[in-house]
């Protein structure tokens, strides 16, 4: 426990100085581009409809799949750029995750804006008139500085929702105080997931505060109490991106990860290996599948492990499954030529999917393979992760076992493995590496027709770092080292209930068992 | 009824001025000369457009037709803010703005005029004597003053600047009867003091008695009626406007009686 907890405490400097970067960031800019426009609509009736209108619509999108939305915006923009202007950008990580806040920013201090400015006693703006003020001197003297209070309460209002939603930004490759939710949830570790909440409600609240005081200060006119308002902004910022600074330091390899367990554990193996050779080390976690090839592709991400079986489908589309040893050639030759990726090599193991069931169940019903589930499908309740269902793989064994289930449900892996203990689901789809089968002693069916493609685990390098040395050689000793038992012993260490360990923990513990 | 005063130095001239607000006409083609150094009071019922007529002369109202000379300058050929600063602009609702102190507020226009700041302190502390407030209350923020310390600063920012012109709509509208009384002939003698031309929209026909040299009457965006107070009730054959003139009269009679008759 107290172990975790210092894990945690640890992991806050870098986790706090990004959270606090990319909210003040989206707040600045929402400020920036929120203030013209009410300023606009508050003159045009035309407008305000519009304006308010947009910035409502974007407030129902769910903050997640805003965020999820720019990825792809910024890499379709990116590639138009990269054709016409020869530069790119990065479409992953901070950007989106700026714009998507920015844009969720906005609404509270646009609809506060026009109010407080469409708020002002016509009987002032007669005498700003009557005084010889010109349009501009009547809106910075008279009209802003009066419906200052209001539109400072709508800066609050998004200040809070802005450093809520930044939580939301792991997925999209961004470090914020949400990489404590996705990777507590990820691997139960709910230390992890009480403290992102709780640090990023503090923050919250320690912006709200300093807001207030700047609110104050415009409802009190009291010039004292604006400095001091606005000085803790500055300094609280300030002091939170201090670990940023890293002065003439070289660039960062940058580690990548989806969002379970094993994909931890490598990501703090490869690390590991980097740091040891005297190499700045940053991570990129809880990406999804497509995402992180992409980012690798774009040279967002340095390194990370794939399957192949999900590269073949995914990436390369292909339907068929020529075998294990003929899928890896292929992959490596077509991933170089298409993408300039590197296909490093297979770490030794394979992490496929497989149709697992209870023995209770399984025996009951007289199933060993996905034939045997076929027949009595119509009966059961399938349980998935989050993206089998939608992947190649699922419409592949879908169509050569003619599978018809009763019901067909989604879970985060840890409810998945939940769901099939509890009975809720019959049979689920689950990784062949987990190390919950071997110890929930859970039935793995077989395959006879070969539908689901073969899945070694592999690291692939971006193109930009195919040829560099020091990562290389780094991670070449991995290579064909680690045995399916080490890392189902290794993933199990970490989704258990009980004496959990870090996905750091476990990869020393794996570093150590295989000699490392 | 005799020609206004020859114009001299033709401080205010309206021609052929027209106002629509939809069908309607608030002003039906308004011809008005004013010289330097009149008071003109305009009087009429409400929608008559004796507010609209008061606010075309300093371009806060921008007239469908006709043609507005202040000082024999067309108004519209310059922007608007600079005719403003050439003339004092007073209005029933005050309008001091509340996030600036009473000082501040006097000092609006010549800041904006670009005065140094030894010029303005000193036309502040001039201003807060000339309409009788105390120099203390220039600190003060303008919700801590009465209504009528508040419409003497409102009367001290229309002068800071120096205007030889005072538009007023129904300044001392708000006011109780006796500060009401007291504001209007310290206004008056302003007036005579510096030399100002000064036109003031009023319902009040007593008020306009005692502090116009000359009255205009308004109805229906038309001037029905103009000349000295005492002329107009003299010549006038429209029975509204001579109801309108002799109200403060048979006012005056009836109070006069009333508190004769309780006295005996």
């Amino acid at each position: 426990m107290s172990a975790r907890m210092a894990a945690a405490w640890a992991l806050l400097p870098d986790y706090l100085a990004w959270h606090v970067l990319l909210s003040a960031s989206a707040l600045v800019l929402g400020v920036v581009i929120s203030l013209p426009l009410a300023v606009a609509a508050s003159r045009s009736a035309r407008l305000r409809w519009p304006v308010l209108g947009m910035a409502s619509l974007i407030q129902t999108i769910p903050s997640l799949a805003l965020l999820a939305l720019f990825y792809p915006l910024l890499l379709a923009i990116s590639a138009l750029s990269v054709r016409t202007l020869g530069v790119g950008f990065p479409a992953l990580g901070f950007l989106p995750s700026l714009l998507a806040l920015t844009l969720y920013s906005m609404l509270p201090i646009l609809r506060n804006g026009v109010t407080g400015i469409t708020g002002v006693d016509p009987a002032l703006r007669e005498a700003a008139d009557g005084v010889g003020m010109t349009p501009r001197q009547k809106l910075l003297k008279v009209e802003l500085p009066l419906a200052a209070p209001v539109i400072m309460a709508g800066v609050r209002t998004a200040a809070v929702w802005t450093i809520g939603a930044a939580t939301l930004s792991t997925p999209v490759g961004q470090t914020s105080l949400g990489n404590y939710i996705f990777s507590g949830l990820q691997t139960e570790n709910w230390v992890f997931v009480l403290f992102g909440c709780a640090a990023s409600a503090a923050l919250a609240l320690v912006a709200d505060q300093l807001l207030a005081l700047v609110e104050t200060a415009a409802r009190q006119r009291s010039r004292a109490l604006a400095i001091a308002g606005f000085a803790g902004l500055a300094a609280g910022v300030v002091l939170a991106l201090l670990p940023l600074v890293s002065f003439g330091q070289p660039a960062a390899y940058v580690i990548g990860a989806k969002n379970f367990s094993e994909q931890y554990i490598l990501a703090e193996l490869m690390a590991d290996r980097l740091q040891g050779a005297g190499a700045r080390v940053q991570r990129k976690e809880d990406l999804g599948s497509a995402v992180a090839y992409r980012a690798l592709a774009a040279g967002e991400i340095d390194a990370y492990v794939d399957y192949s079986g999900t590269l073949w489908t995914n990436v390369l589309k292909r339907p068929d499954n020529p075998g294990r040893r003929a899928v890896l050639g292929q992959l490596t030759t077509e991933l170089k030529r298409r993408d300039g990726v590197l296909v490093l090599g297979s770490l030794g193991f394979e992490n496929a999917y497989a149709f697992v069931m209870r023995p209770d169940r399984a025996a009951a019903l007289h199933i060993t393979s996905i034939a045997d589930l076929a027949r009595e499908a119509p009966q059961l309740n399938l349980g998935s992760d989050l993206e089998f269902l939608s992947r190649p793989e699922w419409k592949a064994v879908e169509g050569a076992y003619g599978l018809r289930f009763r019901s067909q449900r989604a879970y985060q892996p840890t409810f998945m493995y939940r769901a099939l203990s509890g009975g809720e689901a019959d049979v689920i789809s689950a990784f062949s590496s987990d190390g919950r089968i071997a110890a929930d002693h859970l039935v793995v069916l077989s395959d006879p027709r070969g539908a689901i493609p073969p899945y070694d685990a592999v690291v692939l390098i971006s193109p930009k770092r195919a040829h560099d040395a020091r990562l290389l050689a780094a991670l070449q000793p991995l290579i064909g080292k680690i045995p399916v038992e080490a890392m189902r012993q290794a993933n199990l260490t970490v989704d258990r209930d009980q004496a959990k360990a870090t996905p750091a923990e476990a990869a020393a513990a794996l570093r150590k068992q295989l000699g490392l | 009824m005799r020609a206004t005063p020859p114009v001299m130095v033709g401080a205010i001239e309206l021609r052929g001025v027209e106002k629509r607000y939809g069908a309607q006409a608030a002003l039906a083609g308004v011809s008005l000369a004013v010289a330097a150094g009149e008071f003109v009071a305009l009087v009429g019922g409400s929608g008559s457009g004796k507010t609209t007529l008061l606010k075309t002369i300093n371009g806060l109202i921008r007239p469908d037709g006709g043609e507005i000379l202040v000082q024999g300058e067309r108004v519209g050929d310059q922007p608007p803010y600079v005719l403003r600063r050439k003339i004092g602009y007073v209005f029933q609702e005050i309008g001091l703005f509340p996030h600036l102190s009473v000082a501040e507020n006097i000092a609006i226009t010549p800041k904006l005029s670009g005065w140094d700041t030894a010029r303005i302190a000193q036309r502040t502390e001039t201003l807060l004597d000339l309409v009788a407030l105390p120099p203390g209350v220039g600190t003060r923020a303008p919700a801590e003053l009465s209504g009528g310390q508040r419409q003497r600063v409102g009367v001290a920012r229309a002068l800071a600047a120096e205007p030889k012109i005072m538009l007023m709509d129904e300044p001392f509208g708000a006011l109780d009867p006796l500060t009401r009384d007291q504001l209007g002939s310290d206004y008056r003698q302003l007036h005579e003091r510096l030399g100002l031309t000064t036109v003031m929209v009023t319902h009040d026909m007593a008020e306009a008695v005692l502090l116009a040299d000359r009255i205009v009457v308004l109805a229906h965006g038309r001037i029905v009626a103009d000349g000295k107070p005492a002329e107009l009730l003299a010549t006038t054959k429209d029975p509204e406007v001579r109801a309108l003139l002799e109200a403060p009269k048979r006012q005056a009679e009836r109070l006069r009686a009333r508190l004769a008759g309780e006295a005996s």
